[in-house]
């Protein structure tokens, strides 16, 4: 009876244990899921995705919970969403629902901005390479300087699902940290007079017709031109079609809020999940969020300095603040670009014009990483 | 394919960039040509007529 019983509390102890034996790793990353989940509630740095990672990482790092293990929860919605690619598809269906292409319609020569605003993506990957990782890590690392979360899960699912958790973190976290990383680059970058160039109020000559083709345009110029990519292009462009048709309302409305909801939720967890603290507490962690700085900050620096050359090119008709925008945060980069502009001239509406580069930067994301997959499989590395 | 790192990521580079530049400016081109097909003002005509 007494041995029982005791055997019985030693079960309930055996948590405390493996903490106090070999679970400093744990205990590190329960502070992180801690930080995480204070990140999201207390500061509203990505709450969405944030709260979620943060609790799946508090999870998966509690002792013999087993929720990461085959059959526990974290790993089950791993294997059901990220492991086949099919959360993050999911969301650019959502993205694709929100997203109002409008002002890159208006103004198609902005989109360049947004191909400019993924030159961080490669100069990332010759640093990742030159750090000694493998091509296809270096491949996902240099991803989250398409600052796009679902883009890099996508690509870091498929080919470096050991860095996955560092790389979902990095992107999203950079992502969130855009209004602090981009205005000394922009300030750096640019001349005072540059700074205050009005670009005037967009005039509306998008036809409605020209809105419903363009999903698909792009859908078939990139999925001939980057086939790899088409899953990505083709979810987000599906979202935009049917917000764009306008027969499909319940079906808009469910991909931009339950579904994208439900999917953030159990992709956060998922994400969460693979934080255990063995597997993430590794130099490689550091080296992979440092690079993810550098991706961004090279993003921005390419942007501008595009936005630079688009300015010369018109005669100073482009302010090359909007260059900025042409990364993939959705709309925190056009917003910045906005504050940036008004605080040089109170009366500079730099917003729409920023939203049209950061649209443009939506799509050049996608199709950075498409022509990327697709250059690959044409090495014959995929 | 048999090729060193750098090799790897300087053709990576090269083509993935321009590959992302060349796809992007042909959609450019392509809403430039929509726009032309299907001005505003014909689709608000049509709707009239409608």
């Amino acid at each position: 009876m007494l041995d029982s019983t005791v055997a019985g509390l030693s079960g309930m102890l055996a948590g405390f244990n493996f903490l106090f034996q070999h679970g400093l790793p744990n205990v590190i990353m329960l502070l992180i899921g801690g930080t995480l989940l204070y990140l999201g509630v207390k500061k509203e740095v990505e709450p969405l995705l944030l709260v979620p990672i943060g609790f799946g990482c508090v999870l998966v790092n509690i002792p013999l919970s087993e929720l990461g293990e085959a059959g526990g929860l974290l790993k089950l919605l791993y294997d059901m969403g990220i492991a086949n690619e099919l959360f993050p598809l999911l969301i650019f269906v959502g993205i694709g629902a929100m997203i109002d292409f409008g002002p890159v319609l208006e103004n198609p020569k902005i989109l360049l901005l947004g191909a400019a605003g993924q030159f961080g993506i490669f100069l990332t990957l010759l640093l990742a390479l030159a750090l000694g990782f493998a091509p296809l890590e270096a491949v996902s690392i240099a991803v989250i300087g398409a600052c796009d979360g679902p883009t890099a899960i996508y690509v870091a699912s498929q080919y470096a699902p050991q860095l996955l958790a560092p790389i979902s973190v990095a992107a999203y976290s950079y992502m969130a940290l855009v209004p602090i990383i981009q205005p000394p680059i922009m300030r750096a970058l640019t001349t005072p007079k540059e700074r205050v160039i009005r670009m005037g109020a967009i005039k509306r000559s998008v036809s409605p017709r020209t809105k419903l083709l363009f999903p698909i345009v792009v859908t078939l110029v990139t999925g001939l031109l980057a086939p790899k990519g088409l899953p990505l292009m083709g979810t987000i462009m599906l979202g935009n079609f049917m917000r764009e048709c306008g027969v499909v309302a319940r079906l808009t409305k469910a991909s931009e809020n339950e579904i994208a909801n439900v999917v953030t939720l159990f992709l956060g967890l998922a994400i969460g999940g693979t934080m255990e603290g063995h597997a993430f507490l590794k130099p490689e962690t550091m080296a992979i969020f440092g690079m993810g700085f550098v991706a961004i900050c090279l993003d921005t620096v390419a942007g501008v300095l595009f936005g630079k050359l688009m300015c010369w090119l018109t005669g100073g008709k482009i302010n090359p603040l909007i260059g900025a925008a042409g990364i993939s945060a959705y709309p925190m980069a056009a917003r910045v670009v906005h504050n940036e502009g008004q605080r040089y001239d109170k009366r500079n509406y730099l917003l729409m014009h920023a939203a049209g580069a950061n649209t443009g930067g939506q799509i050049g994301s996608v199709v950075a990483a498409a022509v990327m997959l697709s250059v690959l499989k044409g090495m014959g590395l995929i | 394919m048999d090729m060193d790192k750098w090799t790897f990521g300087l053709t990576l580079m090269i083509v993935g960039m321009g590959g992302t530049f060349l796809t992007v400016w042909v959609l450019s081109l392509m809403i430039t040509l929509l726009k032309k097909i299907y001005p505003l003002a014909r689709d608000r005509g049509e709707k009239k007529n409608a």
